[in-house]
């Protein structure tokens, strides 16, 4: 039958980019920033990264092997999702931490849910807080052999001088690839650049972020304390690279704008207002949730709908 | 006496309130952050259960139909005040811990679905095993789900400290209680689909209703909450008996309902597929 027909539904033209090329282009994106975090905390960070990744690709093939399902092992979104987390880590963490979070992530936020595509909220991500909030004393704990003290963030929430200049190029103390603004921007040009992400999220999440800390902050639209709120903490990493996941972020244009805006909304909020000084990873989590109503109130009407009925 | 042992073994494995009907799930999500807590909840409900069992069995005739709501809600609070003074009494650590969930227990909807499953139709002796075996199940569930919170998330098992690895914080918290109740029920899901591959029969035994609430698409429960003003109040008596052949019939329909079930899974995967479309 299939020999003389084919019979097939929509969509008719396929796309030649495929999830594992997306994938891999992420992976290469987030080169600059493990790379520098590497230089930055030792080589200690580059075992973190390689053991994450390793207990992702891994959780991922076991429960694929258990379950007898197809082995999507190949699809570089495990590699990612260790990486992305991987970058998440204090540099002193103990090693079991990063894999454990991977584990987490890999098998209950997303095999669970129905694998790549099905996963509600962003793995990497929801594994960070798993970790912060199941190890706080571990995950809060940015001491290591480079750096000691709170981060840049956190001082300057304490009323301390932090210099702009080494949080931008990121000779300062953070999770492992969090701390260089230059890195994160590059792998993200060259992820715009080849069509993989576009600015939509990305831009409506900052501008609407600067907005907020602007009229709330306290303290105005001070450049000093701008720019040292958008190279700290995880802000430059959650919007380029994290906030654009294709699962979690809505479909539609206007949606993905809407997104931006909360995001930014509440990263303002936790860092304004927060206990803590950091925020950027419960935001993205909670905007996830929210993904599917947004979608479904930004839904563009089909053809010939949405006339006054008469 | 068999029927007993029936009523003991559907409560704590066939029908186990907490995996397998899905009720109770707020003690069961709010107290079981250790083994001891789950334990206490459990037995505390076991009493209140069986008790208001008992009573309500024995009062089956003489409990008006439109009001036996109230009826049970009065029984089963009487029960649950004297629990509560009593814990307070001698308890008081195990009482601080539960806090506002023993009154809560008034609420518990294992216990009004009992009533009203089962105690309201049968005689004392069944209703008390019935309570007994549910509230063991119960029990079982809340102290398992306890007992694995505790291990992972404090790293002791009922109040022994046992510092064999890093605790994992958050399974004392609520998202931990999600975590092992979804695994215990994949568990019981998993034991229940390989029995019956085997051909183990692991068809629900006639407990009122045959079918569970969650899924439900029999929907006569609710005909029977809201009974229509007609003749019902006429012949009370005769109404009670067709109740109880409605009941039987149930069972049978078990089969039916899951049909039902499955089309209405169909329908929403279409609605899905249009969704998708547009």
């Amino acid at each position: 039958m299939s020999d003389m027909m084919n019979v097939s539904s929509n969509p008719h033209i396929r796309s030649k980019v495929t999830t594992d090329k997306i994938m891999l282009c992420v992976v290469l994106a987030l080169l600059p920033a493990a790379g520098f975090g590497v230089w930055n905390f030792g080589l200690y960070a580059l075992w973190q990264i390689l053991l994450t990744i390793a207990a992702c690709v891994l959780a991922e093939a076991i429960y694929d092997l258990l379950m007898k399902k197809k082995m999507t092992v190949t699809d570089f979104s495990a590699v990612v999702t260790g990486l992305l987390l991987a970058l998440n880590m204090p540099p002193a963490a103990p090693l079991w931490v990063g894999p454990l979070g991977g584990v987490f992530a890999i098998i209950i936020v997303k095999m669970l849910f129905g694998g790549l595509g099905q996963n509600f909220m962003n793995p990497a991500l929801a594994a960070r807080c798993f970790l912060v909030i199941s190890f706080p004393a571990i995950m809060t704990n940015f001491d290591c052999d480079a750096y000691s003290g709170a981060t840049p963030l956190a001082s300057l929430k304490a009323g301390e001088v932090v210099n702009v200049f080494n949080m931008v190029i990121g000779r300062t103390s953070g999770t492992i690839g969090e701390t260089s603004m230059i890195a994160i921007v590059a792998g993200a040009c060259f992820l715009i650049m080849l069509g993989i992400i576009d600015l939509k999220i990305p831009a409506s999440y900052i501008i609407t972020f600067i907005l907020f800390y602007g009229f709330f902050g306290g303290y105005g639209f001070d450049p000093y304390r701008l720019s040292a709120q958008l190279a700290g903490g995880g802000l430059m990493l959650g919007a380029f690279f994290m906030a654009t996941d294709y699962v979690t972020r809505p479909v539609t244009k206007k949606g993905q704008i809407v997104f931006g805006i909360i995001l930014g909304l509440l990263t303002g909020i936790f860092r304004v207002f927060g206990a803590s000084a950091e925020g950027v990873s419960y935001s993205i989590i909670i905007g996830n949730m929210l993904t599917p109503l947004i979608t479904k109130y930004t839904a563009p009407k089909a053809f010939g709908e949405g006339g006054e009925r008469i | 006496m068999n029927k007993c042992i029936e009523r003991l073994n559907n409560g704590i494995i066939k029908e186990n309130p907490t995996l397998v009907l899905m009720l109770g799930m707020c003690p069961t999500l709010a107290v079981t952050t250790s083994a001891i807590n789950g334990l206490g909840m459990g037995l505390t409900t076991t009493v209140v259960l069986t008790l208001s069992n008992i009573i309500i069995a024995a009062l089956r005739g003489v409990i008006p139909d439109k009001i036996r709501i109230p009826a049970f809600i009065v029984i089963i609070a009487s029960f649950v005040t004297m629990m509560q003074l009593l814990l307070q009494a001698y308890i008081p650590s195990l009482y601080k811990a539960l806090g506002i969930y023993i009154p809560l227990i008034v609420v518990n909807c294992i216990i009004l679905g009992r009533a009203e499953a089962y105690a309201y139709k049968n005689p004392v002796l069944p209703s008390l095993f019935d309570g007994l075996g549910m509230g063991l199940g119960f029990t079982l569930a809340l102290t398992l789900i306890g007992l694995i919170r505790e291990f992972i998330g404090g790293c002791s098992a009922f109040g022994y400290e046992l510092n064999l690895f890093t605790p994992v914080a958050i399974f004392k918290m609520a998202p931990g209680a999600f975590f092992v109740l979804a695994l215990l029920t994949a568990i019981q899901n998993q034991v229940k689909i390989t029995g019956e591959k085997k051909g183990k029969d692991v068809s629900r035994i006639q407990s009122g209703c045959g079918a569970d609430c969650a899924s439900c698409m029999v929907g006569d429960c609710a005909e029977r909450t809201v009974p229509a003003i007609t003749e019902e109040a006429v012949v009370t008596k005769e109404a009670v008996v067709t109740e109880e052949a409605a009941g039987n019939e149930e069972t049978a329909a078990t089969g039916e309902s899951a049909v039902n079930t499955e089309t209405v899974e169909a329908a929403s995967e279409d609605n899905k597929s249009e969704e998708v479309q547009a």
